[in-house]
């Protein structure tokens, strides 16, 4: 394993981003265009839009980092960098957190943008602290991430990659607690939710939102879904082909 | 003479059909060695084979006196892959640098490259923006980075203007004497002139080998364009 390496990765996707201003500006604004809409919807029931903001504030950049993980590793595929790649002399983990790394600090940077504008101008409460609802909505973006490389071995298509967005990401969110509290959900819904990571994200955003108990645990969890899905998408990653 | 490559008896096959069967070849070190076939004939499935990224079937091949896919080959082969796999929305320089970080070469390489391959003016350019035969020009310079022993060049001269063939011809030629090898493919005929041996491949099988001079006196043509004819159109 080279940190080298590891950067070296980093730094290429990074460059693309950087080379690709809309999809930085499409990034940052669109999560807080849609923090402001749901602002106005909300604009009689102030208390809903309290409860709702911050469980959206993990959301978005699951979302966002799934879809681009799956696009751009599939991209690789195609167009045959991947395979380029896979013959030199660079490990398939190295690889991987390579676009960790990468996606990580573009995460953060979302993170920090939308969480300061949701308790700036929108003046969303939250009990806890911005800085661990950062380090959430952070641990969120790496766990889109980590789904979005995994699920990507799957996908031959780009279109098969965009569609495991409802059949992956939104089961979870339907399960996760949002829409409900877990504890109405009939019990084998409430089983199969404690298997999934977005639980742990949304039950950790909601502590730091109303500044109850400790997130800890929500934290050592999510952290154990990301090393098993990364460990997961660089098993998944096949050097040869049949 | 020292071996480069050595493919015995290798079969690949892909969805139940056989895509190469049995083939036999020899690649000598420090020399160009051509593959010439038809399209279909299995020339890009026998290269990904010794790069190590295509499943062989049974049979075997020895690269640089490894097993092929061997870990320890991975920093000793550049390979050129038929569509230019680069990264389109970075700089020449930005595509250069990453696969050098990738291999531990130095940055005064990538200067050097850039002027074998002619993209020196063009090194702050978006790849997404150069011309075809501008892109095909980097993805080689990716291939040369790290000063790999054995070049392995699929289809490198496509869509190159006949100067530029010329040009990459030379610095081929260069390369081989610098006691580098080469194994390419091309559909030019004309530019089996310039390989030291060349491996006719039809339908997944060697059809015929040898030297460009020996090939036109087995069939007694006199260029290459005949010679591919006169062996591949009879069976």
């Amino acid at each position: 394993m080279s940190i080298t390496r590891i950067w070296a990765t980093a730094r290429r996707i990074l460059s693309q981003l950087r080379h690709d201003p809309r999809t930085i500006a499409l990034m940052i604004l669109a999560p807080c265009l849609l923090m402001t809409i749901l602002k106005y919807v909300y604009q009689n029931q102030p208390q809903v839009f309290q409860q709702v903001a911050g469980s959206l504030l993990g959301i978005f950049p699951m979302l966002v980092m799934f879809l681009i993980t799956s696009v751009a590793t599939l991209r690789e595929r195609t167009n045959g960098t991947l395979e380029r790649l896979l013959i030199l002399p660079v490990n398939k983990l190295e690889f991987i957190l390579g676009y960790a790394k990468a996606f990580g600090i573009a995460g953060l940077i979302q993170a920090v943008v939308v969480t300061t504008f949701a308790i700036g101008p929108l003046g969303l409460k939250i009990a806890g602290s911005q800085w661990m609802l950062i380090v959430v909505a952070m641990l969120d973006a790496l766990l889109g991430l980590a789904i979005g490389l995994f699920v990507s071995s799957f996908a031959k298509t780009e279109f098969q990659a965009v569609q495991f967005l409802p059949a992956v990401l939104l089961p979870q969110l339907l399960l996760c607690g949002l829409l409900t509290p877990r504890s109405n959900m009939p019990g084998i819904l409430r089983v199969i939710s404690n298997f999934l990571p977005l639980t742990y994200a949304i039950d950790a955003t909601n502590k730091v939102m109303q500044g109850v108990g400790s997130v800890v645990n929500d934290l050592l969890l999510i952290g154990l879904f990301l090393v098993v899905l990364l460990a997961a998408g660089a098993v998944t990653l096949k050097r040869q082909t049949k | 003479m020292q071996e480069a490559i050595r493919i015995s008896k290798l079969t690949i096959v892909r969805e139940g059909k056989p895509i190469v069967s049995e083939l036999d070849a020899m690649v000598p070190s420090g020399k160009i060695v051509g593959v010439l076939g038809p399209s279909g004939s299995g020339k890009t499935t026998l290269f990904r084979s010794i790069v190590g990224v295509q499943r062989i079937h049974s049979g075997s091949i020895s690269v640089l006196g490894q097993s092929a896919g061997s870990k320890d080959l991975r920093s000793r082969i550049g390979y050129l892959t038929q569509s230019a796999s680069i990264y389109s929305d970075l700089t020449c320089l930005e595509n250069l640098r990453y696969f050098s970080k990738l291999l531990g070469a130095s940055d005064f390489s990538i200067q050097e490259i850039l002027e074998l391959v002619d993209l020196t003016k063009n090194k702050k350019q978006l790849a997404s923006t150069l011309s075809g035969g501008e892109r095909t020009r980097l993805a080689l310079a990716t291939a040369l980075i790290g000063k790999p022993e054995l070049l392995i060049l699929d289809e490198p001269t496509v869509g190159l203007d006949p100067i530029l063939r010329v040009e990459l011809w030379k610095l081929f030629h260069q390369l081989a004497d610098q006691g580098k090898t080469l194994l390419l493919s091309s559909h030019v005929m004309d530019e089996a002139d310039r390989c030291d041996s060349i491996v006719l491949l039809r339908e997944g099988k060697v059809l015929e080998e040898g030297t460009p001079s020996e090939l036109k006196a087995r069939t007694g043509k006199t260029d290459m364009e005949s010679v591919f004819i006169s062996l591949i159109g009879a069976t």
